[in-house]
């Protein structure tokens, strides 16, 4: 499955500039371990000891995966998965 | 006047430092950035007198907001009421109580403008003519106004479902008002790619570092209305869960600079309220967690307070936690009970989260969290004015009859024998 990845504006640096990279797997976290081969830089910067890191918030299409099977959630070609960043809002 | 006293922005995750920029979180690890100060030279610059010869609004603590220089959008914010609420104490069955009653917050009723003045003000700094925010209301209501009177721009981005209220009270102000189907927390996260897509500065998002210091403002009051000290408990509204995070912060900074007269470190304990419908941090609170768990639904008449995923709720359990204090939820029924209550007590009428704070502050003292003989300041955030809706249920209807004194007289409780003429 080939997933559309979102990458906010500021975290850019590490995929070369591109708004969106594709990467695949059948889950979320497989889609993620794609993207951490193509592009090492951003995925240390989500991922902390294996963990998604504690303000980094995940969605798939426009669902918070944390509603859904977390990196379990199985995705479809076409999806979109956005990296957003938690702090914002209140 | 004063030249900044701000050094830039640090991340509170990994202390990574940055200049003044609208960015609010970390690009290494998504950390939340916050504003770092030079205390060492505020303490030389700052003085109670000082203070004390300033205009009484949030400004006359400048020194300790970030701004450079002089505010230029909500110059006259803040300086709102400490009322001794003798009545509801005696109602509640405590000895001191005082309300902090931002419900008279100018100019939107709500103490959503201290922030936003902070916000505008750097907005402006930045360069932006653009602004905007994700809002539950109040949020919209001020950035929408405090834009307005600053010839700014603003797009504000609300759940669809709000209160009429509120949305008639943002587009009064020219505002561009979207109304989003979905949470607050799905607006949040479209404001969010928005924010950075075109640009724009949004006063919870890009901005964010700067906005919610102007909260601070309202914890600086409290501590120089009490004579420059800190009470022993505090009780707060949670939405976001940052408020009751700074007031904290005031505290500790006031004394950092040498203007208290007491030391707040381990004497203050602060008390988080939430309405049942959306209550991710009192629930994390009470089951000793170190997080909240995101809520997907919020289902409260306290919408002001329906963030279902608070941005700071784990600072906000972190502080509860470490004060000492502790956190509640309360229902719908007690949110419009006790927003009665504070009405014929003490003739202040809050917006519903002053209610959820106001019902919690009784669970807490009827629980024995909060002792009734030591001082209570019960933070009021908001105006009943935009949700007279959710109280129209428990208050009495009003009475009708024909301009005649014989079918008034019934009416006149108690006494039946009207005074001579």
């Amino acid at each position: 499955m080939t997933v559309r990845i979102q990458i906010p504006t500021p975290m850019r640096q590490h995929t070369e500039g591109q708004a969106t990279v594709e990467a695949s797997g059948g889950s979320v976290q497989a889609v993620l371990e794609d993207l951490a081969k193509k592009y090492p830089g951003i995925s240390q910067r989500i991922f902390e000891n294996g963990q998604v890191r504690r303000f980094v918030n995940l969605y798939l299409n426009d669902e918070d995966v944390r509603y859904l099977d977390n990196l379990n959630t199985p995705v479809k070609d076409g999806d979109e998965l956005s990296i957003i960043p938690a702090v914002a809002g209140g | 006047m004063s030249d900044s006293f701000v050094r830039g922005l640090k991340c509170r995750i990994c202390g990574k430092a940055y200049p003044k920029e609208p960015l609010n979180f970390c690009t290494d690890d998504f950390g939340p950035l916050e504003v770092d100060y030079d205390y060492a030279a505020i303490r030389e610059a700052l003085s109670r007198e000082k203070i004390e010869l300033r205009n009484f609004n949030m400004w006359r603590y400048r020194e300790l907001l970030p701004i450079d220089g002089e505010p230029t959008v909500g110059a006259q914010v803040g300086g709102t009421p400490l009322v001794p609420a003798n009545r509801l104490a005696r109602e509640l069955g405590v000895q001191q109580l005082w309300l902090k009653n931002d419900a008279v917050n100018f100019p939107t009723l709500s103490f959503k403008d201290r922030v936003v003045s902070v916000a505008l003000s750097k907005a402006r700094e930045f360069g932006f003519t653009t602004v905007g925010c994700a809002s539950t209301g109040n949020l919209a209501n001020s950035v929408a106004a405090n834009a307005a009177a600053a010839g700014l721009n603003s797009y504000i981005f609300v759940p669809a479902d709000l209160e009429r209220a509120k949305i008639l009270n943002t587009s009064v102000y020219g505002a561009k008002v979207i109304g989003v189907h979905g949470t607050y927390d799905q607006v949040n996260r479209l404001c969010t790619q928005v924010a950075f897509k075109y640009g724009w500065g949004f006063v919870n998002i890009n901005l964010r570092p700067f906005y919610a210091e102007g909260s601070k403002s309202m914890g600086f009051e409290i501590a120089e209305q009490l004579g420059w000290r800190t009470p022993q408990h505090v009780v707060c509204p949670m939405a976001g869960g940052s408020l009751i995070c700074k007031i904290p912060k005031a505290f500790d900074e006031l004394h950092k600079v040498g203007l208290l007269k007491n030391d707040p470190k381990g004497s203050v304990k602060f008390y988080g309220a939430q309405p049942a419908g959306c209550s991710p941090i009192s629930t994390a609170v009470k089951n000793g967690w170190e997080t909240h768990r995101p809520v997907r639904k919020p289902n409260t008449i306290a919408k002001s307070l329906a963030i279902g995923d608070p941005a700071d709720g784990f600072f906000a359990c972190k502080l509860i936690r470490e004060s000492g204090g502790w956190a509640e939820d309360v229902t719908d029924a007690e949110i419009a009970d006790a927003m009665a209550l504070l009405g014929r007590t003490e003739g202040i009428f809050a917006e519903t989260a002053g209610g959820v704070t106001l019902a919690v502050t009784r669970k807490l003292l009827e629980q024995g969290r909060i002792p009734k003989d030591e001082e209570i300041v019960i933070c009021i955030t908001g105006n009943g004015l935009k949700t007279q809706d959710a109280v129209a249920e428990v208050l009495e209807q009003p009475a009708v009859i024909n301009p005649s004194l014989e079918e008034f007289e019934p009416l006149v409780e108690g006494a039946r024998e009207p005074a001579l003429v």
